[in-house]
């Protein structure tokens, strides 16, 4: 037995090391995504583009002009003059938001008179827009706030009572504490996430091209004439690319610290033990996939079909909570989602086996049921 | 070039397509079950913040207070602690992604006119929906001050504060901010680029591999007449698919449609022609089926999902990034669809565009051609 699995193990290892080329597709693909997808995934609104359109040309208005300058968030692209402009801005993505403020935005402020600032957002992408609105709502907000101070005190030492009152009003303030990601740079958060996404697909992709590869190429048949017994040949087909997955995860977790800088509070061998536990499930899916596909085509496809859904649905970009009722319900029945949430765990929080065991033992049960009744699917397929 | 020789390998092609039933029939499902994700699913859009409140105070004041949370429709209480301890579980447990805490002597502060703090506990690990979250609460906490200061005046004798400046925010083409008016247009594009980067990228390794290339290579057929007649096969598929993702898309999730449909079928005709030989082009290039398959994902499937502008602004990412999404199609025509979805402009805005698809669809298939010439003789 055990010299029949040193054999297939090595004519595994030997057919996916030979060819130089092929070699590098094990290793270069996982970085190049990583690379991709940390610098592209990026939910962040650091410049926005600003179109800004003063139709009062007033000290006041260029205040408020510094106030968004100031924040840091904004660039100002242009300054449009006509609303055809400003239709030619929105509709060619040269500007996020428009600021519009009107002839008179001075004088009524200085008579007391509420006034108003438009702001026109380009909402064809919604989170940027609503990050832009509330960027946005929040600077115009505070400027009202500032010349509402200024005008109780000039109302005071005008002694225009009993309009104002001399008093100090109210004060509230907000004092936010982010936990985790202080500077809230979203890099922290899916560079994480990236990881379980390259390890999934690379082991996932692997065994299921092996094996269907040896099908397609009329090669299976020639193994099957051997003495070799399924389960041999099963994990002869599964543990090296359980090795690949592991040395991917460490090239991929290392690349990640160096390249993106984002914080790994946790253990490092808890990280490597869980994606231990989440190899058991993608490798199963991988021997499963390849007993229902007669050419690499097909398995390619249906990886594709099988990763898609599962990937978008744990949570990677796009919060389970958001989702309807029933479709939680059904991400409860995803292994990626748990791996998802330890391995972020272990980036941003630090946690431990403490909170993030229910995590575990679901990965553990799915990873034994799956890669039970794949093989045992597989062996029939031979038999 | 033989109409003829033509027609026989697009007629063969077709049939290795229909034949093979089951990726016929994953061509066409993977398209709907991404629609589905994206349309039903999958939202960017932040309600709801699951909360915990932990007042010290106690006071009608700090109850007044939290009723503000309570009254907006972007932050859900879930439960009123009385430890620090509760919330900082809850949110190691991601239980809660927000604590409100009202500290003790707040209405002692409030009423005598000094500073009194709010506490936000926010968990940033997802940062988007972070600040967003943070945003909102800015706003209810910014608002209740006002109305508080002008309440006071008023009880003292003095006239109601009016707040000076308001903004008066208005979205354009997607007013109601739905991720998925986005999201789905530009699905049409990622589509695209799976179809060619699954099945066109192999349709030339498989012959290799499989040794029906030498047979090919003895009839009298030519390269760019291969190249050609597999291209058209999978054009036919690629147009199904683009039609079932628009009528899902307009009819089934209500995404609204202002522009020309003809202009669109014309660019996406150009897109999907790019797209395609690019896939051949690799094809021709690597004799092996998971060879081409891993390079098509790195090279257009990967670029069209995250370089196109699809769901990740471009504006965000780094200058370097920005620059190589300039020769990523799918950028181009991934503003074609949001511009014709939401916006409603034709060739007058998007000329550029449509110029830099044609470019790109015309080297492409040159290329492809040359390649297979090369690799032939």
């Amino acid at each position: 037995m055990r010299e029949r699995l040193l054999g297939i193990i090595q004519k595994e290892f030997r057919q996916a090391f030979r060819e130089p080329r092929m070699r590098t597709m094990l290793f270069l693909p996982p970085l190049i995504q990583l690379f991709v997808f940390g610098f592209a995934v990026n939910l962040d609104v650091d410049h926005a583009y600003l179109a800004w359109m003063d139709g009062d040309q007033t000290y006041e208005s260029r205040e408020l002009l510094a106030a968004f300058q100031g924040s840091g968030r904004f660039d100002v692209v242009a300054l449009p003059a006509s609303d055809r402009d400003v239709q030619r801005l929105l509709d060619s993505n040269k500007a996020d938001l428009v600021v519009r403020v009107l002839p008179g935005f001075e004088r009524d402020l200085l008579r007391d008179r509420p006034t108003s600032v438009q702001v026109l957002i380009n909402g064809a992408n919604s989170n940027t827009a609503s990050i832009v609105s509330s960027y946005a709502s929040s600077i115009i907000t505070s400027f009202a706030s500032q010349v509402m101070q200024e005008q109780n005190r000039a109302r005071l030492e005008a002694r225009q009572a009993p309009t104002a009152v001399s008093f100090q009003g109210p004060q509230l303030k907000m004092q936010s504490r982010v936990w985790f990601n202080p500077d809230l740079r979203s890099r922290n958060y899916f560079v994480p996430g990236i990881v379980v996404n390259i390890i999934m697909l690379v082991t996932l992709m692997l065994t299921a091209m092996a094996i269907v590869r040896e099908k397609e190429i009329g090669t299976m048949e020639q193994l099957m004439v051997t003495p070799i017994r399924p389960i041999e040949l099963m994990l002869g087909k599964t543990l090296p690319f359980a090795l690949v997955g592991l040395i991917d995860t460490l090239l991929v977790v290392v690349a990640a610290l160096l390249l993106f800088h984002i914080p790994f509070r946790g253990s490092a061998l808890l990280l490597f033990f869980c994606g231990a536990l989440f190899l058991m499930t993608s490798l199963g899916a991988g021997l499963f996939i390849s007993t229902i596909s007669q050419t690499q085509q097909q398995a390619m496809m249906t990886t594709f079909m099988f990763f898609q859904p599962f990937f978008l649905l744990s949570g990677f970009a796009f919060p389970i909570r958001n989702m309807p009722e029933a479709i939680q319900i059904l991400t409860l029945l995803n292994p990626v989602r748990y791996f998802m949430e330890i391995v972020r765990g272990l980036f941003l929080k630090g946690s431990g086996v403490d909170v993030l065991w229910p995590q575990m033992v679901a990965l553990a049960v799915f990873g034994v049921v799956i890669l039970t009744l794949s093989s045992l699917r597989f062996r029939k397929r031979l038999d | 070039m033989s109409l003829r020789r033509l027609k026989a390998v697009t007629k063969k092609e077709l049939l290795h397509i229909v034949r093979d039933y089951r990726s016929l029939w994953l061509a066409i499902a993977l398209p709907l079950v991404m629609l589905l994700l994206f349309g039903y699913a999958l939202t960017l859009d932040v309600d709801r913040i699951p909360t915990y409140v932990y007042d010290q105070d106690h006071t009608p004041e700090s109850r007044d207070l939290i009723n503000q949370f309570r009254g907006s429709r972007y932050f859900q209480i879930l439960e009123a602690v009385n430890s620090y301890r509760a919330t900082d579980r809850a949110i190691d447990k991601s239980t809660i992604l927000l604590s409100i805490v009202v500290p003790k002597y707040y209405s002692r502060h409030l009423l005598a006119g000094e500073e009194a703090d709010v506490q936000l506990l926010v968990d940033g690990s997802d940062s988007n929906t972070a600040s967003i979250a943070l945003g909102y609460a800015d706003a209810v906490v910014q608002s209740y001050a006002a109305q508080l200061r002008s309440d006071a005046q008023v009880r003292r004798g003095g006239q109601a504060l009016q707040v000076p400046v308001e903004p008066r925010i208005r979205v354009w083409y997607n007013s109601d901010l739905k991720s998925k008016n986005f999201i789905v247009p530009g699905l049409i594009a990622v589509t695209m680029m799976i179809i060619a980067s699954m099945l066109s990228s192999l349709t030339i390794a498989r012959e290799w591999e499989n040794g029906t290339m030498e047979q090919l290579l003895s009839t009298p057929v030519r390269p760019g007449e291969l190249v050609l007649g597999k291209l058209i096969a999978y054009f036919a598929l690629g147009i199904v698919d683009m039609l079932i993702s628009i009528i899902v898309g307009v009819f089934i999730f209500q995404v609204p449609f202002r522009g020309d449909v003809w202009f669109l079928f014309f660019t996406s005709c150009l897109f999907l022609f790019g797209a395609l030989s690019w896939g051949i082009f690799l094809s021709a290039s690597t004799r092996s089926q998971l060879m081409a398959f891993q390079l098509g994902m790195l090279s257009s499937f990967l670029p069209g999902y995250l370089l196109s502008g699809f769901i990740y602004s471009i504006t965000n990412m780094p200058k370097v990034i920005q620059l190589i999404s300039y020769v990523v199609p799918a950028r181009y025509f991934v503003n074609i669809l949001n511009g014709v979805f939401l916006k409603g402009v034709g060739t007058r805005v998007l000329w550029l565009e449509v110029v830099m698809l044609a470019v790109y669809a015309g080297l492409v298939f040159v290329g492809a051609s040359r390649k297979m010439r090369l690799k032939v003789a």
